[in-house]
């Protein structure tokens, strides 16, 4: 009889070609995907050395980075915005690689890009230049971010030189509480094992309260694998997942569908698997959750006071000193009331159709605070546009949010969006670090998007379930 | 393609400590650099915003402190290069100068990154780590030694003992560091695997 195998264990075998040199693997990659920013270098560097494309048809490519939300016209007013675009059709067309472009109607964060068009399927490796490519994880595939000179060797090789990381499976059990998302999970699951407590570890996100999510839930979990330290990490595909992917355009079709499926179910963790560790969450424990510092670490429940560095263990006091210096926030004060300046819904965490579903049935008939700036950017085309199909951007710009096109936008603030001088963003992306999103004395307090509705609406940080009372902050 | 990688068995320098937890790939190369289609001109903005205040005046950052010009061992605290896989991220250090980074662990794929690079990752104990700092701080001339094989830091007469990865040890100090000769060496094998794992495509 075989011993119980995990997923992790089970595509790492599937995709093993061999073992190098130096104890890696030699890894194949089933899907490749590449964005403006990380690829360039890279096809640069294959010239250089004279090498093709290896397989192209596993490689997907869009633009979202640099991309202006507002004025898409080319060439963009940013030279060299416009550059690394060019670079990027060039590479695509030269190499026959399919190229989700600014008009093909399917433009959009790669990360949401992927999903949306069925190319991330279970049981799959899946690499792309960029560390929320764990997002992907979601679906059951192993799917993590890469640097510019392994973006090259998949270009060259379809393949990667990787070390199996250890496994520790997270199960979130119990219930959920009124107005808890499940940014607020990963939030407190960060929180709670740290922003380096996942290096060498992918993590497998389990238990009835990750069952019981729906696919873009699941995303925005896996999507800050990342910012626990963890490369990958991910969710057993099931019925849900299966019904997400039927009928997407790059999903198996009908004739193959049984199949598909079959083959994809047979990936999940066996029952009874060894794990290098397992952390268990009681879903009551977790609050909306808000981060106060300049890491995702460094986060508290809407009700708990900012930490004073007298009051913890001295080793962590120069951190919370720099911090909270940082984000000019003061020690054992409550983190509501502050002031906000700017919300941002927008990014690969959580810019999806039911983000904004659940944004605009809190948000109806509340206006924003005035003085601050809101801005909404679905995290792609198709999303935008089925908001719009359904009435939610007239909601949005009643309520006072300006509707944009999609990017990443001020996620990252490499296109125009940006902070400026010491604003304090209310923000649903992932990071909060100093000077993320665009200003080097900008701060950002990260939360779902329920939240930042709620800071928009008040002017500061606050607590959803109050502003938009406990009824309304139920979940659909 | 040439396939000869000079093996870095050791790399001597004088050090320079940039203090603090958690430095992220955004605080190394902020994202505004990011817009090239080359890495070769990204040594100049390294921590960039950390060197610079609004108006662009030198804050006397450590990298700018004239007792450790030429430094190319840089120090550092946990969790060195977490956040984005821009591998802008160690080109920016290397091009700067730097051959090693000295700190109490590493960003997963910062550390993948940087070991492509020939950008040697030690880890070393908290309290170790501490003692370097304050000794390279006190007297920025003196030069350290680390081997890359043994994973120690020599500094004077003490001996560190760290860690780097067997895998990173053995690709740098043997010089396959960079692996796509060897990925590119087993074409037959990865087509093989690539025929049992059909690509996706339009149904
Ligand atoms: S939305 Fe933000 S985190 Fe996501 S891919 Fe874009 S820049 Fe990266």
């Amino acid at each position: 009889m075989t011993p119980p195998r995990t997923l992790l264990d089970k595509v790492w075998d599937a995709h093993a070609v061999r073992e190098l040199d130096n104890g890696q693997t030699q890894l194949f990659i089933g899907t490749h995907l590449i964005h403006e920013v990380t690829s360039p270098q890279a096809f640069g560097m294959l010239r250089d050395l004279g090498l093709a494309v290896r397989m192209p048809e596993r490689t997907f490519a869009t633009v979202d980075h640099i991309v202006p939300t507002d004025v898409r016209e080319e060439p963009f007013a940013d030279e060299l915005a416009d550059e690394m675009i060019k670079a990027l059709h060039a590479n695509c067309k030269q190499h026959g690689i399919t190229y989700f472009d600014l008009h093909s109607g399917q433009q959009g964060i790669v990360h949401m890009v992927g999903p949306e068009q069925g190319i991330t399927q279970p049981g799959a490796t899946i690499a792309c230049g960029d560390s929320h490519t764990s997002t992907h994880g979601a679906f059951g595939a192993v799917a993590f971010g890469i640097g510019t000179s392994q973006v090259r060797d998949v270009l060259a090789t379809q393949t990667l030189a990787m070390t199996k990381p250890k496994l520790r499976r997270i199960e979130v059990n119990g219930t959920l509480g009124h107005g808890v998302y499940a940014k607020d999970v990963i939030l407190h699951i960060i929180r709670t094992l740290g922003v380096n407590g996942g290096i060498g570890y992918a993590y497998e996100y389990a238990g009835e309260v990750v069952e019981r999510m729906s696919m873009e839930e699941r995303m925005t979990v896996c999507n800050m694998s990342i910012e626990g330290g963890a490369r990958c990490g991910y969710v057993n595909p099931d019925e849900t997942t299966f019904d997400y992917l039927q009928g997407r355009p790059y999903a198996p079709g009908a004739d193959d569908w049984d199949e598909a499926v079959a083959r994809w179910r047979s990936f999940a963790s066996d029952p009874g698997c060894a794990y290098d560790d397992v952390v268990e969450i009681d879903a009551a424990d977790i609050a909306p959750t808000v981060t106060w510092g300049i890491n995702p670490g460094q986060a508290i429940a809407i009700t708990e006071d900012v930490p004073h560095p007298d009051r913890v263990d001295p080793a962590g006091r120069a951190a919370i000193v720099e911090a909270l210096q940082h984000m000019k926030l003061e020690g054992g004060a409550p983190i509501r009331g502050t002031r906000v300046d700017v919300a941002f819904l927008g990014s690969c965490t959580n810019a999806r159709l039911s983000d904004f579903i659940e944004v605009a049935r809190v948000i109806a008939g509340h206006r924003v605070a005035p003085g601050v700036h809101a801005i909404a950017v679905p995290g792609s085309t198709l999303v935008k546009e089925e908001c719009e199909r359904r009435g939610i951007d007239k909601v949005l710009l009643a309520a006072g949010f300006e509707w944009r096109a999609a990017g990443c936008s001020m996620c990252l603030a490499m296109n125009p969006d940006k902070l400026v001088g010491d604003q304090l963003c209310a923000s649903s992306s992932n990071r909060n670090f100093k000077g993320r999103q665009g200003s080097p004395t900008g701060r950002t307090i990260l939360m779902s998007p329920v939240m930042v509705a709620a800071a928009a609406v008040t002017g500061m940080v606050a607590d959803a379930r109050e502003v938009f009372g406990r009824e309304q902050a139920v979940r659909a | 393609m040439s396939t000869a990688i000079a093996p870095i068995q050791t790399v001597r320098g004088r050090g320079v400590v940039v203090p603090g937890d958690d430095i992220d790939t955004d605080r190394i190369i902020p994202a505004r650099y990011l817009r090239c289609v080359t890495f070769d001109d990204l040594g100049q903005w390294l921590f960039w915003d950390v060197r610079h205040d609004e108006d662009g005046a030198p804050t006397g950052h450590p990298l700018d402190e004239a007792r450790h010009a030429g430094a190319s061992v840089l120090i550092s605290g946990r969790n060195f290069g977490c956040g984005s896989s821009r591998e802008h991220a160690p080109q920016s250090i290397r091009r700067a100068g730097f051959d090693a980074v000295v700190a109490e662990s590493f960003g997963e794929i910062f550390f993948g990154n940087a070991t492509t690079l020939g950008l040697v990752c030690l880890t070393l104990g908290g309290d170790d780590l501490a003692a370097v700092a304050r000794s390279v701080g006190a007297d920025p001339a003196q030069s350290l030694l680390i081997d890359v094989d043994a994973a120690t830091v020599r500094l004077g007469e003490r001996v560190y003992q760290g860690s780097i990865a067997a895998s990173a040890r053995r690709a740098l100090s043997e010089g396959r560091y960079d692996p796509l000769a060897e990925l590119l060496a087993a074409d037959d094998a990865v087509r093989a695997v690539a025929e049992r794992l059909p690509a996706v495509g339009r149904s």
